[in-house]
Parts: C-alpha cells; sequence; structure tokens
C-alpha cells in the first residue's frame, strides 16, 4: 500500500465562477521510505499541492479530491482535530525560506520543546535534553548554545537545519520538503541535501522533494514527477526520464539544462510562458509552446496514461530512440 | 541592553533641553511682560510691578534667567502659582494621582476591548463582524470626545440615573489621603461604600477617554494581526500541526503586539490631551483641569509648569516603552 | 482582447480605449472608486462645503439674532416645536439650524486656514531638512521632536497661553501642533526620492538648488501629504472644536459648533437637542474627511495597488 495516495486533487482560488486553477486532476503516490521528485517552473502547482496536503489551503482556496489518503486513512474525511495531530507527527514539510519560517521571538528552544510538547508531552527536562539530541542530529555544532539562540542569530543554512530538527522531532513517515535549499548558498545546498539524505536512509521515511532544479533529482530521487500549469505531465523513474523522456515538455526540460548544451553558444530555452489564470488553452495546456503540437492537441486535453516507465499526458509521446537535445521546442533566446 | 538604553537616552536628552527652552520661553513670548499680563486690565501701582519685576528676576539678561530657571527646576523649585501662592510642584503632585488614576483606567479599558477587537477583525477579515468592528473604531476615532462625555453623561446619568456626574467619590465619603488614588484610599478607609462609589465615579471618566486609544488600538492590532498571519512562520507552526488557538494567540499575537506596544506609548500623550477635557467635563481634580483652569486665570507660573511636568512625563514614558519594545522585540535587544 | 481587430469601426475604437493608459487622474477616481466608504466620505465633505459656501442662503435666520421670546424652542417634529425652528432654538432663542450652518463655514475655514499653514511652512522646512542635511537637518527636527513630545492639545492650549484665546489664534495653534507631522513626512519622502536616479539626471542637466526642491522632488512627494494634509482636517477640525468648548477658541457669539457645546452642560436635562447637535455635526464633518483620507490613501499608496 502506497504511503500517500492521491487521486484527481485539484486546488482553485479565485471566484466560483471564474477560479483560478492552481492544481488540476492531480494523481501521485508516494510508496514507503522512496525519495519521489516533484519538478516545474514556477507556478506549476508544486507548492499549492504540498500545501493542499497538509491541508493549509485557507478560506477563498477550495481543495477537492477522489481519493486523498496517508497509510490508508482518508484525510478529507477525517475530523479536524485528528488531521491536524497527524501534522507534525506523522506527515512534516520544510519550507523555502529558512529565514522567515522561525518565529522572529521564539528561541530555537522553544520552537522544538513546543512541537514536541504538542504532539508527545514529557516533563520539560526530557523535551529539553530531546530538543539537543535533535540538533546534535541535524549536525548543528554548539547545540546547547544555539538552543538559546534566536532566528536572526542563524545563517541560513543553520535555519534551515533547524526546520530540519523541527519537522523530524515527531520521527514523522513522510517529510514533504519545499525548495528545501534554493534560497541557500550553493556550498550550504549540498550539505542540507545531504543531511536530508541521510535522515530519510536513518529513518525510512518518504520523502517528497518539490524543486526546480532538475539536478538535484538527478542525484536524489528514485521517481519523478513533471508538473506543468497546475497538471502532471510525466511521471517515471529518474534514469528513464532523463535518458529517454517522452513527453515534450520534460524533453525540453532535459534540452535546457547547461550540461546538455555544451559547446553551444546560448543556453536553449523554452520559448514563451506557463499559462496565467485566464489564458489556459482549451487543449493540451503544452500546446502553444509545443512544436509538435497538431490540431486535435489545439482542441483536446490529453488524459494520463499509463506508459512503460511510468505516465505520460501526450497524445504523441515521443519515440524513445529522438534524442533529447533535438525533441524540444528549444530556440536560442 | 543597557547599551540599548543608553542610546535611547542620548536621543531624548536634546529634546527635553529643547522643552526646557521652550518652556522659559513661553513667558517671554507673551506681549507685554508677564508681569503685566498677570495684572489683567486693571494694572499696578509701579512700586508693586517694579517690585515684581525684581522678585521674578525679570530684569536680568535671558541667558541668566534662563540658567536660573533651569537650576531651580532641577531641585523642583517651578515658582509659585500667582492665585494660591502655593508651590507649582506642590499642586502637581497633589492632582497628579488623580489623572494617574483614570488615565491607568482608560488605558486598561482601551487594552482589554481593543486588542481582542483587533483581533477578531483579523481572524474574520472581510466579514460582517470585521466591517462591524472598524466601522465602529472609525466612529470612535472621529468622536469629539467632550461630546462623547456630554452623550455619556445624558444616557448614563441623566435619563437612567446609574453613574454620577462629577467628582472622584460622593462627598459623604472622605477617605485619609494616602496613595491619591481613590479606588485605593477607599478601600484602604474601610467605609462601607466607599469603594463601590469611587468606581462608580471612575466609568463614564474611564469611557470617555479611553474610547479614542481603545479605536486606534483596535485599528492597530487589526492591520499588525493580519500582516503577522500572512507570514510564513505562521503558516510554518501550523505545518505542526499547532492548534489554532496556539497559533494565534502565541505565534502571531506575539508579533502582532511589536507594533501594538509602539501605539500604546503613543497614546500616553493622546490621554494627556484628552484629560484636559474629560477632567473639565467631569470637574475631575487632576492636571487638565488645573491647566485649563489656570490659562484662564492666567496664572503663567502654574501654566510653564504644567506644561514641562506633562512634557517631561510623556518623554519618560515614551522612554520606558522604547525599552520595553526592545524586551519583546529580540532583534533590538541583540543588536549593539 | 484576443480576438483580431476586425473592420467593425466601434470594436477597434473599443479596443483602442482599452489598450491606452487612463489617465492619472480617471485612474485615481477609479481607485478611489473601490472603497465605498470613501465615496460616502466625499459626499458628505461635498455637502458640507456647499453648506459653507451658501451659508447666507441656505440658513433661515441669522446666526446671532436672539428671539427672545423663542428661548429653548425644541425642533419642529417634538411637542412644542415650531415650522419657524427646524432644529429648534438655544438658551438665548438663537435658530439651531442657522448657527450650524455657519458653523459649517467655519469649521471649515479653520481646517483650511490652518492645514494650509502647516502644510505650506511643513514643506519648506522638511524639503529644507532634506537637501541641506548636517547641522540645520538636526536643528529642525530636534525642533520637531520638542513640539511632538507636548501632548497636541496640550500645545495647543500652550500657544493660546501666549497668544491670547480666540479663533484666530487658535488657528494658528493648530497649524503649530500639526507642523512636525508634515516635516517629518515631507523630509522622510524627499530624502527617498532623492536617491533615485531621475533626480540625479536632473542635476546632471544642471538644475538648481530650489529647482531640484520644488519642480524636480516635490511633485513626487505630493501623494502621502495629500493624504496627511486630508487626514489633518479632521484633526483640525476636532481641535478646533475643543478649544472652543474650553473657551480657547472662537468666542460667544460666534456660532462655532465646539463653543456651541461649551455651555450645553447646563442644559443637559432639559434641552437634548442643544447637546446633541453640534456634536453631530463635528462627527460628520470629522468622519467624512478620515473616510476620504483613508480611501485617498488606499487610491495614492502603489504599494497597495494590485
Amino acid at each position: 500500500m502506497a504511503l500517500l495516495e492521491i487521486k484527481n486533487l485539484s486546488v482553485h482560488f479565485g471566484s466560483e465562477k471564474s477560479p483560478m486553477i492552481a492544481v488540476d486532476g492531480l494523481d501521485l503516490n508516494v510508496e514507503q521510505g522512496e525519495v519521489l521528485g516533484i519538478v516545474g517552473e514556477s507556478g506549476s502547482g508544486k507548492s499549492v499541492t504540498s500545501l493542499a496536503l497538509m491541508g493549509l489551503i485557507d478560506a477563498p482556496g477550495r481543495v477537492s479530491a477522489d481519493v486523498l489518503k496517508f497509510d490508508g486513512r482518508d484525510l478529507l474525511r477525517m475530523p479536524v482535530r485528528e488531521r491536524r495531530a497527524m501534522l507534525g507527527r506523522d506527515i512534516a514539510m520544510i519550507f523555502q525560506d529558512p529565514g522567515t519560517t522561525l518565529n522572529p521571538c521564539f528561541t530555537v528552544e522553544n520552537h522544538l520543546v513546543e512541537t514536541l510538547a504538542v504532539h508527545e508531552g514529557g516533563s520539560r527536562k526530557a523535551l529539553r535534553a530531546r530538543a539537543l539530541e535533535l540538533l546534535q542530529q541535524v549536525e548543528i555544532p554548539d547545540p546547547s548554545r544555539r538552543l538559546e539562540a534566536y532566528p536572526h542569530q542563524l545563517s541560513g543554512g543553520m535555519s534551515q537545519r533547524v526546520m530540519i530538527a523541527l519537522a523530524i522531532a515527531c520521527n514523522p513517515r513522510l517529510l514533504i520538503a519545499d525548495e528545501p535549499t534554493t534560497a541557500l548558498d550553493v556550498t550550504v545546498q549540498a550539505q542540507v541535501l545531504d543531511l536530508l539524505l541521510r535522515l530519510h536512509r536513518e529513518r525510512g521515511m518518504g520523502l517528497m522533494l518539490i524543486t526546480h532544479d532538475l539536478g538535484v533529482i538527478a542525484e536524489t530521487a528514485q521517481r519523478v514527477v513533471v508538473m506543468y500549469a497546475g497538471q502532471v505531465m510525466e511521471i517515471g523513474t529518474v534514469p528513464e526520464i532523463f535518458t529517454r523522456p517522452q513527453h515534450p515538455y520534460t524533453a525540453a526540460l532535459m534540452s535546457a539544462l547547461p550540461e546538455n548544451n555544451v559547446g553551444r553558444q546560448r543556453l536553449q530555452t523554452i520559448a514563451g510562458v506557463v499559462p496565467g489564470a485566464y489564458d489556459r488553452p482549451r487543449g493540451c495546456l503544452l500546446a502553444p509552446r509545443c512544436t509538435y503540437a497538431e490540431d486535435r492537441c489545439h482542441t483536446e486535453r490529453p488524459a494520463l496514461n499509463r506508459a512503460a516507465h511510468g505516465a505520460v499526458r501526450c497524445f504523441f509521446p515521443l519515440a524513445a530512440a529522438s534524442a533529447p537535445a533535438s525533441a524540444a521546442n528549444a530556440t536560442p533566446t | 541592553m543597557i547599551s540599548y538604553i543608553l542610546r535611547r537616552l542620548g536621543v531624548v536628552l536634546p529634546t527635553f533641553i529643547g522643552i526646557t527652552v521652550l518652556v522659559f520661553a513661553l513667558i517671554h513670548m507673551i506681549p507685554g511682560d508677564p508681569v503685566e499680563a498677570m495684572s489683567g486690565e486693571r494694572g499696578m501701582e509701579p512700586e508693586r510691578y517694579a517690585r515684581l519685576i525684581a522678585e521674578y528676576g525679570l530684569d536680568r539678561p535671558l541667558p541668566v534667567q534662563y540658567a536660573d530657571y533651569v537650576f531651580k527646576a532641577a531641585h523642583g523649585n517651578l515658582g509659585r502659582s500667582i492665585v494660591t501662592q502655593e508651590s507649582v510642584l506642590t499642586e502637581f503632585v497633589d492632582r497628579f494621582p488623580a489623572t494617574l488614576e483614570l488615565s491607568a483606567c482608560a488605558i486598561v479599558f482601551a487594552l482589554c476591548l481593543g486588542i481582542p477587537a483587533g483581533m477578531i477583525a483579523a481572524l474574520k477579515r472581510n466579514t460582517p463582524v470585521d466591517y462591524g468592528v472598524m466601522g465602529v473604531s472609525l466612529a470612535g476615532y472621529s468622536m469629539p470626545i467632550f461630546w462623547w462625555a456630554l452623550l455619556l453623561i445624558l444616557f448614563f446619568s441623566v435619563h437612567l440615573g446609574w453613574t454620577p456626574v462629577s467628582g472622584r467619590i460622593a462627598i459623604e465619603y472622605d477617605p485619609v489621603r494616602v496613595t491619591g488614588l481613590m479606588l485605593i484610599d477607599s478601600l484602604l478607609s474601610g467605609e462601607e461604600g466607599a469603594f463601590a462609589s469611587a468606581v462608580s465615579h471612575l466609568i463614564l471618566p474611564t469611557i470617555a477617554l479611553g474610547t479614542i486609544p481603545l479605536a486606534t488600538l483596535a485599528r492597530m492590532t487589526r492591520s499588525a494581526m493580519l500582516e503577522v498571519l500572512g507570514e510564513d512562520y505562521v503558516r510554518a507552526a501550523r505545518a505542526r500541526g499547532l492548534s489554532p488557538l496556539r497559533v494565534v494567540g502565541r505565534h502571531a499575537l506575539r508579533n502582532a503586539l511589536i507594533p501594538v506596544v509602539t501605539v500604546i506609548g503613543l497614546q500616553v500623550g493622546t490621554l494627556l490631551a484628552g484629560a484636559i477635557l474629560t477632567e473639565t467635563i467631569f470637574s475631575w481634580p487632576g492636571i487638565g483641569k488645573w491647566m485649563v483652569e489656570a490659562i484662564h486665570r492666567r496664572d503663567y507660573p502654574v501654566v510653564q509648569g504644567g506644561i514641562l511636568l506633562s512634557a517631561t512625563l510623556v518623554i519618560f514614558v515614551n522612554l520606558i516603552v522604547d525599552v520595553l519594545y526592545g524586551v519583546i522585540n529580540p532583534r533590538i535587544r541583540h543588536t549593539r | 482582447m484576443t480576438t483580431p481587430t476586425s473592420s467593425n469601426p466601434a470594436a477597434a475604437s473599443e479596443e483602442f480605449q482599452l489598450t491606452a493608459p487612463p489617465s492619472p487622474l480617471r485612474e485615481l477616481w477609479r481607485d478611489f472608486r473601490r472603497n465605498k466608504g470613501a465615496v460616502v466620505g466625499l459626499a458628505l465633505v461635498i455637502t458640507y462645503l456647499l453648506l459653507a459656501i451658501f451659508a447666507n442662503v441656505v440658513a433661515p435666520h441669522s446666526p446671532i439674532e436672539q428671539y427672545r421670546d423663542a428661548i429653548l424652542t425644541p425642533p419642529s417634529w417634538e411637542e412644542g416645536g415650531s415650522l419657524d425652528f427646524l432644529l429648534g432654538t438655544d438658551a438665548v432663542g438663537r435658530d439651531m439650524l442657522s448657527r450650524l450652518i455657519f458653523g459649517t463655514r467655519l469649521s471649515l475655514s479653520i481646517g483650511l486656514i490652518s492645514v494650509t499653514l502647516s502644510l505650506s511652512i511643513g514643506i519648506v522646512l522638511g524639503l529644507t531638512a532634506a537637501f541641506a542635511g548636517g547641522k540645520i537637518e538636526t536643528a529642525i527636527m530636534r525642533l520637531m521632536d520638542v513640539l511632538l513630545a507636548l501632548p497636541s492639545l496640550l500645545l495647543a492650549v500652550a500657544v493660546i497661553a501666549i497668544l491670547g484665546p480666540g479663533l484666530a489664534n487658535a488657528m494658528y495653534a493648530i497649524a503649530i501642533v500639526r507642523l512636525p507631522g508634515f516635516v517629518r513626512l515631507t523630509r522622510a519622502t524627499a530624502i527617498s526620492e532623492l536617491s533615485k536616479d531621475y533626480v540625479l539626471a536632473s542635476r546632471i542637466a544642471g538644475a538648481g538648488k530650489l529647482r531640484l526642491m520644488f519642480i524636480t522632488v516635490l511633485p513626487n512627494c505630493l501623494a502621502p501629504l495629500i493624504v496627511q494634509a486630508t487626514l489633518g482636517f479632521s484633526t483640525a477640525i476636532l481641535d478646533a472644536a475643543a478649544l472652543g468648548f474650553l473657551g480657547l477658541g472662537a468666542q460667544p457669539p460666534t456660532p462655532e459648533w465646539g463653543s456651541m457645546l461649551s455651555g450645553a452642560l447646563e442644559f443637559i436635562q432639559r434641552a437634548w437637542w442643544v447637546v446633541s447637535l453640534p456634536g453631530i455635526a463635528i462627527l460628520f464633518a470629522v468622519l467624512a474627511f478620515n473616510l476620504m483620507g483613508d480611501g485617498l490613501r488606499d487610491a495614492l499608496d502603489p504599494k497597495l495597488k494590485r
């Protein structure tokens, strides 16, 4: 049984009549102990998906799904209290900008002790000891002194380690990491990623890694979901997706990678922009930007179909043979 | 922390010196000279005039007079009231507890209603509750408080007969003055009914004086809360499974209070200004009423001393608020 | 918008209108109109303005004539009221309605004159502080700190203590009380504008100091000043009424709203209209300017624009 099972998840904002569609019929599973990567451009609905899983989409936003199950339990139909108790205990999340996700008025110890007390309880002394232990696990030097620190006294990398300590405090079975390294210095990025992977291995938790950095996915994930404009375009294992992408969009992403452009004067890019709230095409969402688009692509929206190594949402998936670099609607800019 | 306080003092000191210059200049800006102004329309005989000029040292050069004024003021000598011949400082100290009691009650009243109202409005943003709270607070903010006080009297005292119209306590009680705060003194007197009488005298002035701070606090709390509720750390706190009560009451409120504390500090000035009106209407024997009467009587030493002492009070309270601001905002406390 | 331009001229002109940027005033009005409270405030302000301008025409009686046989007549709809005095008469038999209408003229003039005074002096001092820097700036700003340390009404009372009670002196007092706000605001916005490239460009082009101050920088500082001035109107009206109430502003028999209330406590049991009507006039005037100021702030503040 999958750890997390999502079928037909949609998130809409704005008015009932002309909604802004952030996530559109999303299907995906996260298996026990796997690293699932989710990639996409900004505005592709990656972050909104994770917030919807956590139940953090507020009033003007509407979340609907046919299935939204964690460990076989229906998240949408369980009492609010019960679902809240699962947050931080069974499912934890870390965010993009560690500089703003810690409360500036509280010390590191306040944060850790509060989370532990809410979910597990115990004496103050025991909680403090646990907090110290957690800081050691996320490799923070001089942890007993760091407990007293306020967020503004920590560097970005240090703050993100504290966020990770907070996330793993109650041994969650699924960790959602939303662009965990984007806001950090390049040198720190690798350290934080290594830390996340080590914790994932040691604790056997599922890791949902949201990023726009294909390099990160290639190094860490077993499977990858490619999102575009709120829809899943392709799902597959990492080696398959990277060597034989079937969706033109995936192929275009690959050919835009610097390492696939060695020797070229200019980086290949994807022409056009992600459709906005009110200009979603009637047919395939990628059609206006796709060189392979035919008449059918403009009038009819393709479904997510099973394919050899996963699933792909395209009427005319690319032949396995075509080389990524030439497959894309890629033009020099 | 200590260096932070010292830095604040460094900013405050020039302001304070400026106030003494201003207050000193006050007496010399009056058309004619002070003695002439005090004598009123009737005028006075030349010998007495000369004697008074010499008595007040008005024949000496201005810098000498200023130095003399500051020196005396620093030793608590602010001159004597022309009308009562009482020392200005003594008169101030006599009346200050009444104003303190009223202002304290007003600010507590404003805090107890304003902060929750602002929080509720923020949490129920764009609902009828929000519009209601904001509409009422805008009206309160625009209210001429002397008229508001009259309306309160009209309704509660005249129409319903619930509360007395003026003074601090009914005449049949005369508690011994210990602290000068009627609530405490009436309790200490042990007389039955004295405390209740003191409370009933306080209610209307408190509402009248507290209304503008209340409206300001509600508006301020709402906007600070709305800003904080959109912060990443609030979302992160929710993602850790903390209850809404804990997220709002602990994580959000703590941060929203930082700007609110500054506003409370600024309200001290508003309170003193409001006390001038409220005390006049309710015959509340505090410094506001004292100063208005002094102006009507052209009792310049009292006006001068009253302004100096009130300004000192405002500066002092703002200094305390600044320090408090440092205590609740760790980012300020730790910068050198 | 996506349909290509057809040969239909109407459609073409419509599209042209959509793409042409709206004039700044029209854009301001569009943003302002979104705020219903602000529109109500504007309507009230216009009403008050018309009443003030046409007071002689609108008011049924002279504001100071005493009808000795009609003392404390209740409003017309009450028992004993008369249609001659729609809102009743006061303790010496003057028509309340006429006094209120002429009071509008007074209150708006007080607001206008004191705000104009403090705004113009504030702009000059603020710009000087921002441009001169150094000792001049410190001196100006310290002086403003001193004025700010005194509670507003207390400062006004102190100024009155020097100048003596009276309507004109009340206006000066209020102008002085509001001065620090305008100086600080002008200086802060001017300093942030000074760091922008267009100022540098103008400087390189050889603009003189006065030209830089008043023609290059000032227009770009106006938006917050306009908002502050509108809100300043409401506090000026409020403070003038408070001074009048204390007997330190307008003197009887001037029909000023605040001074109309100063003797009213006496009649609180006998004649509610003497007590409540002037207050309602003040409240709505202040409310109108506050609503309008809030609306202007929302419409002018680019940070709040979508």
